[in-house]
């Protein structure tokens, strides 16, 4: 039943599993679709669909599917119908997603006009033999094309209009999907340490105090433990890294998000640093890098990211930045040793592939700093790298 | 459920929903399963709870996170610290841990004689491990505690409504169980409904020239917070108040403040005052 609309959804590379699958069909035999086709719109997707930036391709593969498609007025019934079968429950759960994700869609077609041949040959009405032969999916993704299009109440049309309006193209995001990842490697980040008002009571210690004390109450507090890591985050956006630009946006969110640390800044650079560290992209706003080093104690946990891929003149002349006013007097590669001086844990993450790495002023900056790829791999070598002692 | 008995929920006298939105509750509740609810600020994903408990008639157990909540402590409290202090005078029996625990708003609802809506609010503000924490205890509307060997099962299951501001992602296992609705920012005719619902007796003249001004700021592009429908309330509210004429809110948009609440914006919306005003003069 229906099942091609989940493969349509999944070619679509939305992520439905089976669970939700099974739970839509769950839903259709209680009869919330309520016979209607803008019903079921809102039902599937409700089900199916578990964020606001799915919602488009949900309308694209909503419309391909059900266009030209009048009154699907019998959709519970054929679900009714086709659930009473025993065996297919056995069928979902005997089948796991990469199997299903292997039956192709013209397979699927195949065999079902030659069962609906087979049928018109045997019955007329061919409700029933469509029923029983549900032990194989490829009976029930024929049930759908002969249930829906008999007849039944007009008016399902509004659904494949409120899906053609595509109301939620701004909502597309095409990168939400590791920040979770980078946001658990983050949660690796963490020196627990006793700090702040004692507001933790010390059971051990006030069951002793108490013991000593002749069965009187002794409380005892001691300081609850709290992430002591501070971190600081330099984020090449010189030209060279805009390809990579979404994965480092993906850093930037999974760390600005994080809670648990104790004090998270971040300033920007294009290419290399220099005397200014910037606040926003534009380089309109900076802070004297050399003040940033002084304010900040050496405790910090510095994270650069970069291609670290420049011109040489860039890296070590005086007056090499490619921009006329950051008028460096120092060249970048003693400001990357002052930096490396100044913090005791320093790492720098590299999204381009390793195998650009043999480049010249790669290798002078990996003297300084140990150099991890930007991925999750990467990054959870390089993060344990940061709060090893 | 029979087939009659869908649709149960419609909104509420002072709550407008979409049709989306009715449905999505509808299915949950058909369903029994979560309802995880994402959206803007003040498009009144909190109020939805409300509405839902109100239009049932339910009790409303609401369960506040913040980013220093545990899951645990949704379920219940062992009180240590009052029994120890008890244990030193002979009065009360402190061999009997029940009366030290407490249940939290998650082990409320589920030991409630009757049906309650349980509203988890703002699940992404807590530790990115929250919501892991409690997906056995909510699939199974039940869970243990070891203090006493007690299980706490729920006699009805709880209506469950998650609101989230998508802060921080939420895991997939979690997602998978739950019914999840987006709430769209009204568009104006909703609007109009929203605010018909708290002014009934506003003046239409000045209900259309204040949505159709409310709607050109949230125009502006670089606003860093859009008023929202709270903002709007407040200002229709000023605005009758100070008996503004109607042809003059567009003129003089007059009591910004109420709508801007950010200095930032407040600037850029000095700057760009024209756009708002001109357009609206049209």
């Amino acid at each position: 039943m229906f099942i091609q609309f989940f493969y349509t959804l999944r070619h679509r590379k939305i992520p439905v599993s089976i669970t939700e699958w099974i739970v839509l069909m769950e839903a259709l035999s209680k009869g919330c679709a309520l016979n209607s086709l803008n019903n079921f719109y809102y039902l599937a997707r409700s089900i199916l669909i578990k964020s606001e930036s799915w919602y488009d391709e949900y309308d694209i593969a909503f419309q391909e599917y059900f266009k030209g498609i009048e009154a699907p007025s019998e959709i519970r019934d054929e679900v009714m119908r086709w659930l009473q079968d025993p065996s297919i429950q056995k069928v979902f759960s005997n089948m796991d997603p990469e199997t299903l994700d292997k039956l192709s869609i013209e397979e699927l077609m195949k065999e079902f006009e030659k069962r609906l041949k087979e049928q018109n040959e045997k019955h007329d009405g061919g409700s029933h033999w469509i029923g029983t032969r549900g032990t194989s999916p490829f009976g029930h993704s024929g049930v759908h094309p002969t249930g829906i299009r008999v007849g039944g109440k007009p008016g399902g049309s509004r659904a494949i209009k409120i899906a053609g309006e595509r109301r939620f193209k701004n909502l597309r995001s095409d990168i939400t999907l590791d920040i979770r990842q980078i946001e658990l490697a983050l949660k690796s980040l963490r020196v627990l340490g006793r700090i702040g008002p004692e507001d933790e009571l010390d059971l051990d210690r006030t069951i002793d105090a108490t013991a000593k004390n002749a069965g009187d109450i002794d409380l005892i507090w001691k300081k609850s433990r709290k992430n002591m890591v501070k971190l600081l985050l330099l984020i090449d956006i010189g030209g060279s890294m805009d390809e990579y630009a979404s994965l480092c946006s993906r850093i930037f969110s999974a760390a600005h998000s994080a809670t648990h640390f104790k004090d998270f800044q971040y300033y920007y650079f294009h290419n290399c640093v220099y005397n200014r560290l910037y606040t926003d992209v534009e380089r309109n706003n900076w802070v004297n890098t050399d003040n940033l080093l002084k304010n900040l104690d050496s405790e910090y946990r510095v994270v650069i990211i970069g291609d670290a891929r420049m011109a040489n003149s860039e890296l070590m002349s005086p007056y090499g930045s490619i921009y006329y006013d950051d008028y460096n007097e120092t060249p970048g590669i003693v400001w990357f040793e002052r930096i490396a001086n100044r913090f005791n844990h320093c790492v720098w993450l590299n999204p381009a592939d390793p195998y650009y790495w043999d480049h010249p002023t790669v290798n002078m900056v990996s003297r300084l700093f140990p150099i991890y790829e930007l991925t999750l791999e990467g990054l959870t070598e390089g993060l344990k790298k940061l709060i090893a002692k | 459920m029979k087939k009659g008995e869908f649709h149960i929920f419609k909104g509420s006298d002072d709550y407008v929903a979409s049709e989306s939105l009715r449905n999505a509750v509808n299915v949950m509740l058909a369903l029994q399963r979560p309802l995880l609810i994402r959206g803007e600020p003040g498009t009144g994903k909190t109020l939805l709870a409300h509405s839902i408990a109100k239009s049932l008639d339910k009790k409303l157990v609401i369960f506040n996170v913040k980013s220093t909540t545990k899951a645990q402590e949704g379920l219940y409290v062992y009180d240590t610290v009052r029994r120890l202090n008890d244990a030193r005078f002979d009065d009360s029996d402190v061999m009997d841990i029940k009366k030290y625990i407490k249940l939290g708003k998650i082990g409320e609802a589920f030991a409630s004689p009757e049906q309650v809506v349980l509203l988890i609010d703002e699940v992404d503000k807590a530790d990115i491990e929250f919501p892991n924490d409690l997906l056995n205890e909510l699939d199974e509307m039940s869970f243990n505690i070891p203090e006493t060997g007690e299980t706490i099962a729920a006699k009805h299951r709880p209506i469950v409504i998650i609101t989230s501001n998508a802060e921080k992602e939420l895991p997939d296992a979690f997602l998978r169980r739950c019914i999840f609705h987006y709430i769209e920012f009204p568009d104006s005719e909703i609007m109009r409904e929203i605010v018909n619902v708290h002014f009934p007796d506003l003046r239409q003249e000045l209900l259309g020239e204040s949505i159709k001004t409310f709607y050109k700021i949230r125009g502006l592009d670089d606003l860093s917070k859009k008023p929202s429908t709270s903002e709007l309330i407040d200002w229709i509210q000023v605005l009758t108040a100070a008996e503004v004429k109607p042809e003059n809110i567009s003129k003089e948009v007059p009591f910004i403040n109420a709508l801007l609440k950010k200095e930032a914006d407040y600037h850029y919306f000095l700057k760009n005052e024209n756009k708002v005003k001109r357009f609206s003069q049209r």
